[in-house]
């Protein structure tokens, strides 16, 4: 067993160069010649342009051209697109209006990209923006999700009517209204799932060169997915066929989400380095940031549950607006339709769920893929409403979970999606020991003395990650397929490179994919290299999101490696002139049974690259692999987190006093890194359900643009988190992993606010519950009490 | 930014001198909040006067009953100062919880004062506790820099130390803004021979202010109890979307009891 194999808590070797300042981000690389992009962006949510005027502007010191939405319109720039197509419940396509790079006639959010300058320096650039004079008309905007849809709104784009993308839905409504109709018990809520800025903390950047001597361009991004921004640049946009165009990932400071998707900038900027001649180089201040990268959530949710007399639940009937914003994002489509509304069963044998979503236009950011993307507003629907459930009918809520959990496996939910393994019971039970639910009336006891309002909370949740497989997503709509690639190289000196499609940007892809290695090979991890985030290096790949890293792009490391120690086997035998069934691989040796003859991983390299003992007519020298991974069916990580909070009534102040995780993951490759998504994942999960509140006024200006207004978690908002986990090892990848990377964000807000409205006795309180909010919710607790 | 020129002088009488020769120019202290505003280009000054090569700009004394900080301390140095900590431990506790530690290494109690943002500490304690400002060509009581009338400093001025009035009592409570870190509400509260003073920070458009109500309640008796029944006007407290007016004035109320509990700790 290899000391740096998978299940060993192996330290992060990418750290060392990140906290040493030796990380290469986009920001750090320049180019020759290059200039610096600046964006005009709109001031006003909705406006049309009638004149932009750039004679002073192209005249100012340094400045080496202006470009608008007419210039790439003649160069037949293609718009940006959305990778999803949604159906209408009544079978029409989604009403997309189109989303040119630079904007047109029309602007339709504060932040929409109006022209682009560039110049030899970022001052000059700017001075040069501040002189071109945008002739605006402005117009009303629709801001707010519940409003936008009416007829008296101002409508954003021609294609959709009533600013609706959509009115999509899933699931048997005959069979939910029937489970209503004869339901002991009905609990109802109404709740705005709130609108985040992922605010990574690298921001985005693009640098770009067209080489005239090859005809090609490289594009440096910040980008989670190279291989997919290569394909929609070319496929889509028109910028130049994939073989003339390199996308490089360097390192990648977080992302969330909001660096899959590919925006404007990246567009402009690669076009215009052809245009002309120099490297243009554009990096995003962190103002540029809060309303130029796509956001996340930002629902509107009435959610019904019937129950039975004994608590156990009948129907799930869930209606949903979703604010997809001015514009459609990458993925934005599927962010609260197929990701979203599949995971509505949780972990609870429910027979029938029905489900409608509206995605909706409003002159704000795009929204789409945040952290969990889908998945944290399923399980905040469904956790909530079962709390609620218990709370209403006096069942205990983790008895009334129990009641619900589904037990036999696989589980098909009447919402697509066929739950392969799990152990929800178990979990539940390690997480109420860990958690001390039983000294929880005592601790209450113990605030209440204080004065202080003490509150437990739960969330069971369940996640799909590594959605797959291809062929059932490309029937729900993907423009894409979901599988990964993996080349192994076998250097002759029997060294390892990784080339894999995924991209890791924070999350240790560095570390575990080649622990994989040495747990396959035998060799050490220091041996070992993982390449990754170079379109002219790695053959092809789908990039990091969902949670599928591990599950998907490691599962393809490991058919690789499969074909690699076949290959290295049938070399070994060659060489030990032994019969190839004869020959066994463990620990890194090839031994030949029967006989005493044995051969090092390193020594079979040499000997494939030699290519002096076998006949090469029979095997091909070298050693290098290659394989694309499809999986069976989503993974479907679970867990039960459990929060406690005390809250100052006289402040409203809300402090996370214990965290209590329990997480099914299945195998984990490494433990600590495992612990420390969890980590991360609870860190904005309790950003989103206390601190983090976006806020537009009337007008469509965002009131949150910096962090004087955005509340990001820090290190004193967070109690020390007790995780442990309860490992079912996944049947459907070799490696029976799960994922791991968004099950803390999706756990979270529920758990919280479960927990904060078990202290205050009352359901009336909406994600951020921030002091202000919480003092109010206080208040009405008074007010409440007094009235009955 | 904007381009602009930038001296670094290194006594007093050269910055005057080049604040002086250059209208529009702009005295750098800390930078916490002059970097910002020039970044987003929101202030565009021909010149920077750095003041942190001067001498003697951030000396820490006790002069009998006064205790003086230089105008160019760093909130770090107030909070671990010693002298400090033995005259008014309340602005100890102040100084150490402005912002986060980049915030404090950096920013001085000249550069707050001077800047006096309406929900910053500094002036919430130089209202309580009658400082006087000592400039380059005066000594302004608190009371009149900040009663609103008196806007700012001269082009010209430079301040140079704050003498603080050793008081009975002293502290400062406050309830941060939870994305800035700045006062939500603050409240300082003083107990010298001259009386009891009340100041609110966080809650009013035009900065810190007194707080009679509490004053006179406190002055009868200084304890928590009798703040209970008061109720503060929120008629002309901020409403911003961290907190509307009524849970501003409601704060003021919690955080002078807290504060006054602190004094008598
Ligand atoms: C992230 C962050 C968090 C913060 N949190 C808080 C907080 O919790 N509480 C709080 O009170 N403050 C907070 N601040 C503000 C901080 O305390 C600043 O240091 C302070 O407001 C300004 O001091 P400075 O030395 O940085 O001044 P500068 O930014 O250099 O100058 C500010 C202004 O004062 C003028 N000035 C400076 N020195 C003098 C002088 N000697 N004479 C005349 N004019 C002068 C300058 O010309 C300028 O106009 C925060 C700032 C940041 C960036």
């Amino acid at each position: 067993m290899s000391e740096t194999g998978i299940g060993k808590p192996v330290r992060r070797r990418e750290d060392i160069r990140f906290i040493t300042g030796n990380g290469r981000y986009t920001a750090d690389i320049n180019r020759p010649g290059q200039v610096y992009a600046v964006f005009v962006r709109s001031p006003h949510a909705h406006a049309r342009i009638r004149n932009i005027e750039t004679t002073a502007a192209i005249a100012a010191p340094g400045v080496a051209g202006i470009f608008t939405g007419k210039d790439l319109e003649a160069d037949r720039i293609g718009k940006l697109i959305c990778g999803w197509m949604i159906h209408s419940k009544d079978g029409s396509p989604m009403n997309m209006g189109a989303h040119p790079a630079l904007a047109l006639d029309r602007v339709r959010y504060a932040g929409d990209h109006v022209a682009v300058v560039l110049a030899d320096s970022v001052e000059q650039a700017k001075d040069a923006a501040e002189l071109i004079a945008v002739d605006y008309e402005p117009l009303p905007a629709a801001v707010h999700l519940t409003e936008a849809q009416a007829a008296s709104q101002p409508q954003i784009h021609e294609e959709a009517p009533n600013n609706t993308v959509y009115q999509w839905h899933l699931g048997d409504k005959a069979a939910v209204d029937a489970a209503f109709a004869r339901a002991a018990h009905r609990t109802r809520l109404e709740f705005t799932n709130n609108r985040l800025i992922p605010n990574a903390i690298e921001p985005r950047a693009a640098v770009a060169e067209y080489d005239a001597a090859s005809g090609g361009y490289t594009l440096y991004t910040t980008s989670q997915n190279p291989h997919v921004t290569r394909l929609v640049l070319s496929a889509f946009i028109g910028i130049a066929p994939e073989n003339r165009l390199r996308v490089v990932a360097p390192d990648v400071g977080g992302g969330f989400g909001s660096k899959i998707f590919i925006y404007a900038e990246e567009v402009v900027c690669t076009w215009a380095a052809r245009k002309i001649g120099r490297p243009v180089k554009w990096v995003a201040d962190r103002s540029e940031s809060f309303v130029a990268d796509a956001h996340g959530r930002d629902h509107h949710t009435v959610a019904q549950a019937a129950m039975d007399a004994e608590g156990k639940i009948l129907g799930l009937r869930v209606r949903t607006k979703a604010n997809l914003g001015a514009y459609l994002s990458t993925f934005a489509s599927s962010v609260p339709t197929y990701l979203y509304a599949p995971l509505l069963s949780g972990q609870y044998d429910v027979p029938a769920i029905y489900c409608e979503v509206d995605g909706v236009y409003t002159n704000t950011t795009p929204v789409d893929a945040y952290r969990g993307a889908g998945r944290p507003e399923a399980t905040f629907v469904i956790e909530r409403l079962v709390e609620v459930a218990a709370r209403e009918m006096g069942i205990d809520p983790a008895e009334f979970r129990m009641r619900n959990f589904i037990r036999k496996f696989p589980h098909q939910t009447p919402v697509l999606s066929n739950y392969d393994v799990g152990n929800y019971p178990a979990c539940m039970k390690v997480a109420l020991e860990s958690a001390d639910h039983a000294g929880f009336a005592e601790r209450k006891r113990t605030s209440t003395a204080k004065g202080k309002l003490r509150g437990l909370g739960f969330s069971a949740y369940i996640e799909a990650c590594g959605i797959a497989p291809s062929t059932a997503i490309g029937a729900l709509g993907a423009g894409v397929g979901l599988w990964e690639s993996a080349e192994i190289r076998v250097n002759a000196t029997g060294t390892v490179e990784v080339l894999t499609g995924t991209h890791a940007h924070g999350q240790g892809h560095e570390t575990t994919l080649a622990q994989i290695v040495s747990e396959r090979l035998g060799i050490p991890i220091d041996q070992v290299s993982v390449i990754h985030g170079d379109t002219d290096k790695v053959q092809m790949g789908m990039g990091t999101y969902g949670s599928r890293s591990a599950a998907v792009g490691g599962s393809a490391v490991v058919r690789a490696l499969d074909k690699v120690v076949l290959k290295a086997t049938r070399i070994a035998a060659r060489c030990m002139e032994v019969p190839e069934d004869s020959v066994e691989f463990t620990d890194g040796v090839f031994s030949a049974r029967g006989t005493n003859r044995t051969m090092k991983f390193a020594e079979v390299a040499l000997q494939a690259y030699l290519a002096h003992k076998f006949d090469t007519a029979e095997i091909e020298p070298g050693l290098k692999e290659s394989a694309f991974y499809d999986p069976t069916n989503f993974t479907f990580p679970s867990g039960v987190h459990i929060a406690e909070v005390e809250i100052d009534p006289e402040t409203g102040n809300t402090r996370v006093e214990r965290w209590t995780a329990v997480d099914d993951f299945g195998n984990l490759i490494n433990p600590m890194i495992v612990e420390g998504q969890v980590h991360g994942g609870i860190a904005q999960g309790i950003g989103q359900a206390l601190l983090e509140r976006t806020v537009y006024d009337d007008t469509g200006q965002l009131l949150t643009a910096s962090y004087m207004d955005y509340c990001m978690p820090r290190a004193s908002d967070l109690p020390s988190f007790d995780v442990a986990m309860t490992n079912t090892p996944c049947p459907s990848n070799p490696l029976g992993v799960k994922g791991c990377g968004e099950a803390g964000a999706i756990a979270a807000p529920a758990a919280l606010i479960n927990a904060i409205t078990n202290a205050l006795g009352h359901e009336d309180i909406e994600m951020p519950a921030t002091p202000g909010a919480v003092w109010r919710a206080v208040a009405l607790r008074a007010e409440k009490r007094a009235a009955e | 930014m904007y381009a602009f020129e930038y001296v670094r002088p290194s006594t007093l009488s050269e910055a005057e001198r080049a604040l002086a020769a250059q209208p529009g120019a702009k005295l750098l202290a800390g930078g916490q909040s002059l970097i910002p505003a020039l970044k987003l280009r929101l202030n565009r000054v021909p010149l920077l006067i750095d003041l942190s090569a001067i001498t003697g700009l951030n000396r820490i004394e006790r002069r009998g009953n006064l205790l003086a900080i230089g105008a160019m301390t760093t909130h770090a140095e107030v909070a671990a100062s010693s002298v400090v900590k033995a005259a008014i431990p309340g602005l100890v506790h102040l100084a150490g919880n402005i912002g986060d530690p980049q915030v404090r290494n950096a920013g001085t109690i000249g550069g707050s004062l001077a800047n006096n943002d309406p929900a910053a500490d500094y002036p919430a304690a130089a209202l309580a506790l009658a400082a006087m400002l000592k400039t380059n060509r005066q000594e302004i009581a608190a009371d009149n820099h900040f009663s609103g009338l008196f806007a700012g400093f001269a082009e010209d001025e430079i301040l140079t130390e704050i003498l603080f009035p050793i008081p009975r009592r002293f502290a400062y409570s406050k309830f941060p803004n939870p994305a800035s870190r700045f006062a939500l509400v603050g409240c300082a509260v003083a107990q010298a021979a001259t009386g009891v003073r009340v100041v609110a920070t966080g809650a009013g458009a035009n900065g810190v202010f007194r707080v009679p109500e509490l004053e006179t309640a406190l002055s009868a008796s200084f304890s928590p109890d009798g703040l209970k029944r008061i109720v503060i006007d929120s008629s002309n407290l901020t409403s911003d979307i961290h907190g509307d007016a009524e849970y501003r004035a409601h704060l003021i109320g919690v955080m002078t009891k807290r504060a006054v509990d602190a004094c008598l700790a």
